[in-house]
């Protein structure tokens, strides 16, 4: 057996406290963690898009994006919606309490790639803590990038969270919001319609540069061909997937989508990886 | 390694006592309810000999040999998957009596040895490790895995006889072992031959009254193997697999298997490289320590898809599709081999006897091969 195996234990959690939990909305809510052990703490770093098994005392782990900056790697955000058995744990723990965190997993954004570009970000239901630590990113450098157009869809006004942080991103130069939900309400000053409609309103330069979306797999389909048919390249379109995790190290096969593994290969691929297979039902 | 050598029959309880003199637990072919699978063993005299197994799509049943040969049926339900990657079990534990610490469970080291195991099992090993020991295919090494890797001494047995549903030859694991193996054992009238294949291996033969193989008895023992060879009926057509399986994934021929499929999972647990697993929580009465498990689990269960608010194979078809393209297909993409050793153990153990080779077959029969983009996921070559 090699030395790492006899040392390293990939399942096996660190201990890390809540610093300090905020509550976005009545479901979605902020864990701000730190790691016990200051060894570890020191080693710990991670890329916007990857993320960590989060494990609740007696009930189970869960896969959660990070959303903080990758700069300051002593304090892991992660937010959450309060969903089900160790979700709706998470959403009561308090500053103080413990719980175990295994990470950071999986490949992030394409940063790199993405240096000097126009990024435009596009997020679907609630499922916007992938796309969010990008935008964090890329405001924390905003000289590193082109225009930065951030295009949220919500089924529900009610379902708005960040709200807060959303007037911060309209606040940063050359930054745009385009706010859109399915059905209005009388106070909605968004768009309503489907995220992709909101795709009509973008400036023709944003798809010269790079996409990089999360939500549901037939909007980030949709949008995915919309933006090839407005002249987007192939390659500069970037997906974050989600499927049933059980170990996040590519050992327990639940993440699999045909030949890939989201929690290794992913979660972010380039959409051209995913295309064929998306355009199927039932993988 | 070694030039081959002959161990009497009458003299098979030397090994058995050899291995157990050198610390191991033994294990070796027995009857239980009707099959065999591998218990535990103290002489000769414990294995079960005189059994063919006579294996067919959905059925399996032992016969009389009509002679005391030991190791005649070929395999029953179990490879060597339950001895390196446990069915279940206790990965760390946590308590929570003032201040929360986990800690690992690794397994106890008891150094085991398996006699009988088959060429496609050890192929199976081979493909596990690609999954689970970190290397060219896998990012992490599964310290669970490893540790059971390290302390298991395999005797494998070649193949004199194929069942019915073998088909080792096609996939070009069997019927002999040819890598991964301790010990290599070819039944004969009288004796065994028999080679090393590491150094445990040599070392313990020194332990043995072992008699230098004559010319006829390797010719002897390889004609008996490539008659096993012969005799196999089924083969699975593996050419450009993976363009077949994945542009034809609306194929009529999912309906139809999902007609018959019970979504049982059993194909997945008798098969020796299905990993999946998964993992949950248990808490002890008295609520201080909490011991996080992990158990095989498969892609034909509701569990393995679930994502909160949707299933994402909500469908036998899905299901089924899920498990032949990526055992087929997908698996070379991931680990640079096929997901299938070619045991047929998932032909005879489906209750309504699904072969995987005749859907393959029906599939590549009728292909209508969607067009681009799918045909782009596996260029040719
Ligand atoms: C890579 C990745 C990143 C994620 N990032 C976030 C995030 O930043 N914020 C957030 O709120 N949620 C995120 N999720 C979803 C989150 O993992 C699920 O909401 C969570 O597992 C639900 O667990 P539960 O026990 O509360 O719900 P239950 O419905 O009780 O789920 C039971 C079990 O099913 C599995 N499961 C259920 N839903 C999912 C799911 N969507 N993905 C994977 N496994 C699931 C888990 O094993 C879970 O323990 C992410 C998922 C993935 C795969
Ligand atoms: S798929 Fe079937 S034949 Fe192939 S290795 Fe698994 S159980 Fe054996
Ligand atoms: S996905 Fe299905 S076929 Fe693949 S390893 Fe898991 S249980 Fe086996
Ligand atoms: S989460 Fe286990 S293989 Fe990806």
């Amino acid at each position: 057996m090699s030395a790492n195996a006899k040392t390293f234990n990939p399942y096996l959690p660190q201990l890390a406290a809540v610093v300090e939990r905020v509550d976005e909305t009545r479901d979605v809510f902020t864990l701000r963690l730190c790691l016990h052990d200051a060894q570890a703490r020191a080693a710990y770093r991670f890329q916007p898009g990857q993320f960590n098994m989060l494990y609740l005392w007696g009930v189970g782990e869960v896969a959660i994006s990070i959303v903080s900056d990758p700069d300051d790697p002593d304090l892991i955000d992660h937010t959450i919606r309060a969903v089900g058995r160790v979700t709706r744990g998470l959403q009561r723990l308090k500053p103080g309490d413990k719980l175990g965190l295994r990470g950071p997993f999986g490949r992030g954004w394409p940063l790199e790639a993405a240096q000097g570009r126009h990024l435009l970000l596009i997020t679907g239901g609630l499922g916007c803590a992938p796309t969010t630590s990008m935008i964090h990113y890329a405001l924390q450098r905003r000289a590193s990038y082109g225009r930065l157009t951030v295009c949220h869809g919500v089924k529900h006004p009610d379902d708005l969270i960040y709200t807060d942080r959303i007037q911060t991103w309209c606040a940063a130069p050359d930054t745009q919001v385009m706010l859109t939900a399915d059905k209005g309400t009388p106070e909605w000053r968004g768009r309503v319609g489907l995220v992709t409609q909101a795709l009509e309103d973008i400036d023709p330069i944003m798809f010269k540069g790079m996409a990089m979306m999360c939500g549901p797999e037939p909007m980030m389909v949709s949008v995915a061909e919309d933006l090839l048919k407005r002249g987007m390249m192939l390659t500069d379109i970037h997906l974050a997937m989600e499927r049933n995790m059980q170990c996040a190290v590519g050992h327990c096969g639940h993440c699999q989508f045909g030949g890939k593994f989201i929690c290794k290969d992913g979660p972010v691929f380039p959409y051209a990886q995913l295309r064929a297979l998306l355009a199927v039902r039932g993988f | 390694m070694s030039q081959p050598s002959l161990l009497a029959r009458a003299d098979f309880d030397s090994l058995i006592r050899a291995l157990a003199a050198r610390g191991y637990r033994v294990l070796g072919p027995r009857v239980r309810s009707g099959s065999i699978v591998f218990d535990e063993i103290s002489g000769a005299a414990d294995l079960s000999a005189g059994f063919i197994s006579v294996q067919e799509p959905g059925s399996y049943r032992l016969e009389d040999s009509g002679n005391g040969r030991y190791f005649d049926y070929v395999h029953g339900p179990e490879s060597l998957k339950r001895f390196l990657f446990a069915p279940k079990e206790t990965l760390w534990t946590v308590s929570a009596g003032g201040e929360v610490s986990f800690k690992e469970t690794l397994p106890d080291l008891r150094p085991l040895a398996v006699i009988g195991a088959r060429a496609c099992d050890l192929a199976g090993v081979s493909v596990q490790d690609r999954t689970f020991l970190a290397g060219q295919h896998s990012n992490y090494t599964d310290p669970y895995y490893a540790c059971r890797r390290e302390n298991l001494f395999i005797v494998a047995v070649n193949c004199t006889r194929s069942a019915a549903t073998c088909f080792c030859v096609s996939m070009n694991t069997g019927p002999r072992a040819r890598a991964g193996y301790d010990l290599a054992l070819t039944e004969l009238d009288e004796a065994f031959l028999v080679e090393a294949g590491s150094e445990q291996g040599e070392t313990l033969l020194a332990d043995l009254p072992l008699k230098p193989a004559r010319d006829v008895d390797e010719t002897a023992a390889t004609q008996a193997i490539a008659a096993a060879a012969d005799s196999q009926t089924r083969r699975l057509d593996t050419t450009d697999i993976q363009a077949l399986l994945f542009s034809n994934l609306e194929h009529p021929r999912w309906d139809d298997v999902a007609e018959r499929c019970l979504s049982c999972a059993n194909c997945t647990m008798v098969c020796p490289t299905c990993f999946c697993h998964s993992e949950s929580d248990v808490m002890s009465l008295d609520g201080t320590a909490s011991e996080h498990r992990r158990e095989w689990s498969s892609c034909f269960t509701l569990q393995h898809g679930y994502i909160h608010g949707a299933q994402i194979r909500p469908q036998i078809r899905h299901r089924y599709r899920q498990w032949l393209t990526h055992k087929l297909a997908a698996w070379i993409e991931q680990f640079g081999a096929s997901g299938c050793v070619g045991c047929g153990r998932c032909i005879t153990w489906c209750p309504t006897g699904i072969d995987l080779i005749e859907e393959v077959n029906a599939i590549r029969a009728t292909r209508i091969d969607t067009p681009a983009p799918f045909a782009s996921l596996f260029p040719p070559g």
